[in-house]
């Protein structure tokens, strides 16, 4: 009779200790592991938020070499690259010279789903390969499913050269 | 001695009762059919897909200036090399194949019902992987197609309100599609999509074992929830078989048939690309997704413009929520595709439609044929014995890049309505309408064309008739008053 309340108590506190035991190794690789978690899905999701400017002023050359009344394919290198990007770093657009310092200038990508629209001079059309978009000389759409005119980039001149900003892929909701 | 080895081995490693819960658990005789060995078939492909992805990994580079070269050294210069890149190719097809007719098979013999809804579901997320491996694969392969369908997606990703420019800032990795798009493609294709399959492929087996594969249905034997498992259990007792290595026969054959399938199409056909440089700057290119992807492709260009927004952020959830609904809206009940009708039709409607979409796809009529207007050839017959004004407006349509859209003789664009014959439908009023103010799907020529070049072209289509068709006329014609007497 003596032994049974002591035997219980040591059973209770073990019992306890057990309890303890768990919540506390439950607890600590809770926290050990947010403090892995954090990070990685920090790393992971890091490129959800742009950091800083995803466009600047980029050169397309001498104004020269666009001449008036004449559009021109135009190539520059995206001002944010990879060391190993290749030549997917190499954006193309389409310069058109109106008169004097007059230009647009229409990124390449087809304002349906983004496919490189190509210039007919002699129709004066930009045509789509992928879905039969087609847009007239100033850029607005003609026919097809495109649900806007091509994207324009903002352009200046400085210094005898023609400059445009730009930097990212243009999409419906964030035109150039 | 062979026999004390192995019973050694059996008591430590667990092999016969492995075997007694798994290969060989018993299924219903009925099961025992040629309808059943696709999902077996996806798994195979899935399985061959690892080993041979696993041998390309060895080789392959993943960075966006190298990958392209490394696609050519396996072509070109690895032993061996361009067979396994087809193999993976053909692996991919069949697999996607196979799957579609798994899909199609349990839907129509009623398999999601209860109690195997979260085999269906795990299947759904099996479906969903196996498409993203589809997809992912195809921009692994870096070509000018990865390229522009890279930009066809985030073009996609555009369209979602508020959030996307963030969201085609999380896909391409960067503002634009370069070196950490393609790695993050890799890490999806080969790491991320891969684990996740692994797991649900296990969850989807597992499934099977402790609710049974589902029986083959008997019209009029309807599920329900209260009887059902007691029944099945029976039937399993009664009439039951283990899979191996009774039941496993046609799966085997299945297998041996696919396998020789992929190896005979890789020998035959070969590996897929890569087609042209990923060099943004190539802009002579007509982008092209492979074909599980067409019918997308397709129906992009053919849904009207108001509703293309609304419909590319809405129907794939409704879609693929109906997919995941599908074992709570109709859980019980008959399991027969014999009554069930409304499951027969829309299955043959989701083939009929996806297929001539797939179809369209392959020649794509809505694209302009960007080398028509220089390459095709104008048939004598609407040259011979036509006038100098004639025959100048042939030179406008011509230069003018009218062929491009529109065909003649069977050559040209698709776009619009071909020209033999045209003369028949539109008057000379009509015709010069049409070209200076286009209207339908038809750009506005009239400030790009001169009034001669006008005449010229329009006296030319005036021509285009059979020698026995009638022109098109005016239903009135106020310049000349019919007679009275």
């Amino acid at each position: 009779m003596s032994v049974n309340p002591q035997e219980s108590r040591a059973a209770l506190a073990e019992s306890s200790r057990r309890r303890f035991l768990f919540k506390l190794g439950a607890a600590l690789s809770v926290v050990a592991a947010s403090l892995i978690g954090i990070p990685v899905i920090g790393f992971v999701l890091s490129s959800f938020r742009r950091r800083g400017p995803s466009e600047s002023w980029i050169s397309l050359g001498a104004i020269e070499s666009f001449p008036a009344g004449q559009t021109r394919l135009a190539t520059y290198r995206n001002p944010y690259t990879r060391p190993w990007d290749g030549a997917t770093g190499d954006i193309p657009c389409w310069v058109r010279h109106i008169e004097g310092e007059k230009f647009q200038v229409f990124a390449i990508n087809c304002t349906h789903l983004g496919c490189p629209v190509r210039w007919f001079q002699e129709s004066a059309l930009f045509m789509c390969p992928c879905h039969g978009g087609a847009f007239y000389e100033n850029g607005s759409r003609a026919s097809g499913p495109p649900p806007r005119g091509l994207y324009q980039y903002d352009y200046k001149i400085e210094n005898n050269q023609l400059l445009i900003k730009g930097g990212q892929l243009p999409t419906l909701s964030q035109p150039v | 001695m062979l026999r004390k080895i192995a019973l050694w081995i059996d008591d430590r490693v667990h092999l016969s009762k492995l075997y007694a819960s798994t290969a060989g658990h018993h299924v219903p005789k009925n099961a025992e059919s040629w309808f059943y060995v696709f999902g077996s078939g996806t798994l195979l492909c899935f399985i061959l897909q690892v080993v041979t992805g696993t041998c390309l990994a060895f080789v392959y580079v993943p960075a966006a200036n190298e990958a392209y070269t490394s696609l050519e050294y396996l072509n070109y210069h690895q032993q061996l090399g361009w067979l396994l890149r087809a193999m993976h190719n053909w692996g991919s097809n069949f697999m996607v194949g196979i799957m579609i007719l798994h899909v199609a098979q349990v839907f129509l013999f009623g398999a999601f019902k209860y109690p195997r809804e979260m085999t269906w579901i795990s299947g759904v997320v099996l479906l969903l992987c196996t498409l993203g491996m589809a997809f992912t694969g195809q921009i692994l392969r870096f070509d000018q197609d990865a390229y522009w369908g890279l930009g066809i997606g985030a073009a996609m990703m555009g369209r979602v309100p508020v959030i996307g420019p963030d969201l085609v800032h999380l896909m391409l990795a960067g503002p634009i599609i370069a070196g950490e798009t393609l790695s993050r493609f890799f890490t999806l294709h080969v790491f991320i999509i891969p684990g996740t399959i692994i797991a649900l492929v296990s969850l989807h087996l597992r499934l099977v074992l402790t609710k049974g594969i589902n029986e083959y249905p008997v019209p009029g034997k309807a599920v329900v929830k209260a009887t059902y498992e007691q029944e099945y259990e029976n039937l399993v007792k009664k009439e039951g078989v283990p899979f191996f290595p009774k039941a496993i026969s046609k799966d085997l054959i299945f297998s041996g048939v696919v396998m020789l399938g992929i190896l005979g199409c890789a020998l035959y056909f070969g590996p897929e690309g890569p087609h042209g440089v990923p060099d943004p700057t190539q802009i002579d290119t007509i982008p092209k997704p492979d074909f599980f992807f067409l019918w997308l492709y397709a129906l992009l260009a053919l849904l009207p413009d108001y509703l293309e927004t609304i419909l590319i952020l809405t129907v794939p959830v409704i879609g693929i929520g109906l997919l995941f609904a599908l074992p709570f809206i109709s859980g019980t009940g008959e399991k027969s595709a014999r009554r069930r009708p409304v499951a027969v039709l829309a299955v043959l409607m989701i083939f009929l439609t996806v297929g001539t979409l797939n179809q369209l796809g392959t020649y794509s009529p809505w694209s302009p044929h960007m080398t028509a207007w220089s390459a095709e050839q104008t048939p004598v017959k609407y040259i011979e014995g036509r006038s100098p004004l004639e025959l100048q407006g042939a030179l406008v349509l011509q230069y003018k890049q009218c062929r491009n859209c529109h065909s003649l003789g069977g050559s040209g664009g698709l776009r619009g309505p071909a020209l033999d014959g045209v003369a028949t439908r539109l008057t000379g009023d009509e015709l010069t309408r049409q070209v200076i103010q286009g209207g339908g799907n038809m750009p506005a020529y009239g400030k790009n064309l001169n009034s001669s070049e006008v005449a010229a072209l329009v006296a030319f289509m005036k021509t285009l008739r059979g020698p026995n068709e009638p022109p098109a006329r005016n239903s009135t014609s106020p310049e000349q008053p019919t007679k009275t007497q």
